[in-house]
């Protein structure tokens, strides 16, 4: 069956119906398909071709939309302690059940607060935004419980919510909080884009070191990451543990852009920017 | 091509299965030409067509820095605010006159005040039940909310002032500040604390050592009466808690009074204004009013 290998044009049309045939678009197709199909290099590229229509159209688009990079007041990067208690966060999986990421539905509005905009995860690498929720969305936490209950309820989350079905991360209270280098982190988000300062890289263990720390001063601190939530958060102002970090993310969590002056556009998409 | 079945269209018919092959032959396998069935296809092109009138309909296309916004001008935001504005108009009555009076005249109400408490009980059990339980009884360091004894005062305006702006919530300018002090810190040494606590056991009538008390009498005069009272009956201005009764926040045992005294904890409640608004802080306030303990 060797002979058979290299297909002429008019083999490669033999089984087709007469109207293709006719049809030269067609004929060349058809006539042609077996020399991709038979050259692995050729289907490589122009398999790439093909994947990268579709990235440039679903993807890139995304840079340029106004409605996805809507800009919003008072998003700024996380404090270092904030950050490490985003760690711990990532680290314990919490993701796995609770999503930060409030959708614009009546029922999620009405318990958890406005609808998430994307420029509130702009500086989270990566964000959290879930896609499970067993627990309740945290996108709005921040500042919804004393920093008293969050500690009970990591302790033994049955203490304060009987149903509760959450583990104990009771260990996070006697973990003392080890963060080997903030500043490098910091370096790290900025190269891919988190506009962290030289003044808050200088000071990064600095303001890791005064945020949980109840006597201390906290002014250079607010002033780079206003609104922070400062003062001793597991009950034992003694030491900084992984306790103290992770409510400090939590109470922030949700809290930096004002709603009651900040109006997110309305419509998807109008030209004008105004609410259809 | 060796001796064939030929269609009538002249394509080659395979023996065993009597189905046309595509004419395409890998080492001597043939492979067959076995069409989808009709009513694939044509769901098939029924899904490209719905695809087309989809991206037409609701918003698609990317363009430079908007996307296509579609024929119905459809988007998700606006869908929640006509929800949204759909349930307040249902309500727009009953909203408006909450809005406009004063807590008291909701709560005389006739028509208003079952309103409110069945909108503040809604809202209790999205917002109030995870610290103070699913039937407002409280727990450890978080007050019942069924009884008559208040922290706060519990006037339909203290507790309206209470939700709307919190208990030592920093962020809140208007919250609601005591400190007790840390008696353990250098003000009285722990004899001293082990005697006052055995006086506030005498105070509520528990069991207490008489001759500890007899001692601790005269430090409760001296330190704590002025927020507590002479008689431990509280002072609701101060959020002083009343030490004459039953009803313990932090328990009344005397090792926890000890640790009360010595380093006092101190609840923390949200502010719920900004988050939930006068409207709902109002139903709330009747809500926890009709608990049974409103004055």
């Amino acid at each position: 069956m060797s002979d058979k290998k290299p297909k002429k044009e008019n083999e490669a049309l033999d089984g087709a119906l007469p109207e293709v045939k006719a049809d030269p678009v067609a004929r060349g197709l058809l006539a042609n398909h077996g020399k991709i199909e038979r050259n692995a290099s050729l289907l490589l590229v122009l398999s790439l071709v093909v994947v990268t229509i579709g990235g440039i159209v679903e993807i890139a688009p995304l840079f340029w939309l106004e409605n996805t990079i809507e800009k919003v007041e008072g998003v700024r990067p996380y404090s270092p302690l904030e950050l490490a208690g985003r760690n711990i966060y990532v680290r314990e999986g919490c993701y796995v059940c609770h999503s930060q990421m409030i959708r614009p539905f009546r029922d999620e509005v009405e318990r958890y607060g406005h609808y998430s905009l994307a420029a509130e995860s702009i500086y989270d690498h990566p964000f959290q935004w879930g896609s499970k929720r067993t627990g309740p969305d945290l996108a709005r936490v921040g500042g919804r419980y004393s920093n008293e209950w969050h500690v009970q309820h990591m302790i033994e989350p049955r203490d304060v919510v009987p149903e509760s079905i959450m583990p104990s991360y009771s260990f996070l209270a006697d973990k003392e909080l080890v963060v080997e280098d903030p500043a490098a982190h910091m370096v790290a988000n900025r190269r891919v884009g988190v506009p962290y300062d030289d003044a808050m890289i200088e000071n990064a263990n600095a303001d890791l070191a005064v945020q949980a720390d109840p006597d201390g001063d906290w002014s250079g601190l607010l002033e780079r990451y206003p609104k922070a939530v400062t003062g001793d958060f597991d009950g034992d102002p003694s030491r900084v543990t992984e306790m103290d970090a992770l409510i400090a993310y939590l109470q922030m969590l949700g809290t930096l852009v004002d709603f009651s002056t900040e109006t997110p556009q309305q419509a998807a998409t109008t030209d004008d920017g105004e609410a259809s | 091509m060796s001796t064939e079945n030929r269609d009538p269209h002249g394509r080659e018919v395979d023996d065993v299965t009597g189905t046309e092959t595509t004419g395409h032959e890998w080492d001597g396998i043939k492979e067959l030409n076995t069409p989808m069935p009709r009513w694939w296809l044509w769901t098939f092109y029924a899904t490209i067509v719905f695809g087309i009138v989809y991206t037409i309909l609701y918003p698609a296309w990317p363009l430079v820095n908007t996307a296509t916004s579609g024929l119905l001008n459809w988007s998700s935001r606006s869908d929640l605010s006509t929800a949204m504005a759909a349930q307040a108009d249902a309500n727009s009555g009953r909203i408006e006159a909450i809005k406009s009076k004063s807590i008291e005249e909701i709560a005389a109400d006739e028509q208003l005040r079952p309103f409110a408490i069945a909108a503040g009980r809604a809202a209790f059990k999205v917002n109030c039940v995870q610290c103070h339980g699913a039937g407002a009884e409280g727990g450890e360091g978080y007050p019942n909310l069924n009884d008559d004894v208040w922290l706060w005062g519990g006037t339909l305006e203290s507790i309206q002032t209470t939700l709307a702006h919190g208990i030592r919530y920093e962020q809140d300018d208007d919250t609601r500040i005591s400190d007790m002090p840390a008696f353990g810190d250098g003000i009285l040494d722990n004899e001293e604390i082990r005697d006052v606590a055995w006086y506030v056991r005498k105070l509520s009538a528990q069991e207490f050592d008489a001759e500890a008390a007899e001692r601790g009498e005269t430090i409760f005069v001296d330190n704590c009466s002025a927020c507590h009272g002479d008689d431990g009956g509280g002072l609701d201005d101060l959020g002083a808690p009343a030490l004459n009764d039953a009803l313990w926040l932090y328990g009344g045992d005397h090792s926890q009074i000890v640790a009360q005294v010595r380093q006092p904890k101190h609840g923390v409640m949200p502010a719920w204004e900004e988050r939930l608004g006068d409207t709902t802080v109002k139903q709330l306030t009747v809500y926890v009013h009709s608990l049974g303990g409103g004055e």
